[in-house]
């Protein structure tokens, strides 16, 4: 599976099927992490069900410091 | 009491997150500022680093309100879309409007401002834009609904202090929701000024993390803003041009 992550072409093995499966293969998934799927924001509390598709566009963001 | 929106709030101080020389000199500053509502970006996550520590594990996130910003935003759109990232991690509905128009003195843009806010307010976020001293904008911005309002002091960072004590009181005076006097103050007794011109808190972030001591300026600031605010309910006295005595000048021993 190939998917646009941040911008950058990202390779991942064709088991990475979900985004909860994407967060796992980043080992990721425990932390607070926001996933816009091909412009579409996703809930938190659903986000990990979402069907992934090759060439999906994602952006995955985070909190960092600032005021 | 600060009461934004659904929130109440014992501490004035709102305090920032970014450039800490490290997460514990960080969480001190925190703990000793005793704020209640911590601020933050929203940015894209290095996946190929996860292991990175983030300030958020250091906190106990769940003891605070978080306020996340749009900085980085350059239209109403990207606003909005910065909130709308925030809000989907489940942790916060409040959100600081920040659209930047010019990249010297990082000073808001008052149109895009305006927009994001009413699009926000829309969705239902309570919704705190900073903005400029413009007495007028900050007039719209609370007629379309926002739940503060968060003049500059002076340009983000620069630590200039209040430059238009003048334009912050006209604000504050008009307002019927908080004003938080947000960007610019350098100093303790800046944020005491800010205080005692009326102001309901302060929001700042590198007048601490910068400071030679952080933890130390986190609690000065704590004080300060304290020693404003009371100053500010027991109404200081008018400016003379001249001397009174404080000693009676009656029954003295001499002359």
């Amino acid at each position: 599976m190939r998917f646009f992550i941040n911008g950058d072409q990202v390779e991942v093995p064709a088991s990475v099927q979900t985004v909860g499966s994407l967060l796992e293969h980043f080992d990721i998934d425990n932390k607070v992490v926001i996933v816009e799927h091909n412009g579409n924001i996703l809930s938190k509390d659903t986000q990990t069900e979402q069907k992934l598709e090759d060439g999906d566009r994602l952006e995955l963001v985070h909190f960092v410091g600032g005021g | 009491m600060l009461k934004i929106g659904p929130y109440e709030f014992s501490s004035r101080l709102l305090l920032g997150t970014g450039k800490y020389p490290n997460f514990d000199v960080q969480k001190e500053a925190v703990d000793v500022s005793e704020t209640e509502v911590l601020t933050f970006s929203v940015r894209r996550m290095n996946i190929f680093e996860p292991n990175q520590p983030n300030f958020l594990e250091k906190l106990e996130v769940e003891n605070y309100t978080l306020l996340p910003n749009t900085a980085g935003a350059k239209t109403a759109e990207e606003a909005v879309r910065t909130a709308k990232l925030a809000k989907a991690s489940g942790l916060c509905d409040m959100v600081k409007v920040e659209v930047i128009g010019d990249q010297k003195t990082l000073l808001p843009d008052p149109i895009e401002t305006l927009k994001a806010s009413e699009e926000l307010l829309k969705e239902g976020f309570i919704v705190l834009p900073y903005t400029s001293d413009d007495v007028l904008l900050a007039k719209r911005l609370e007629e379309i609904g926002c739940h503060a309002i968060m003049p500059g002091a002076s340009p983000i960072g620069s630590g200039q202090g209040i430059v238009n004590p003048l334009n912050l009181e006209f604000i504050i005076e008009n307002a019927n929701v908080p004003v938080i006097v947000d960007a610019g103050i350098g100093s303790p007794s800046d944020a005491a000024t800010a205080m005692e011109l009326g102001a309901d808190g302060v929001l700042l972030n590198t007048a601490v993390s910068g400071a030679k001591d952080p933890v130390k300026m986190a609690k000065a600031m704590k004080l300060a803003i304290e020693g404003g605010r009371l100053g500010y309910k027991a109404g200081r006295i008018p400016k003379k041009r001249y001397a009174t005595a404080s000693s009676p000048t009656e029954g003295m021993s001499i002359g």
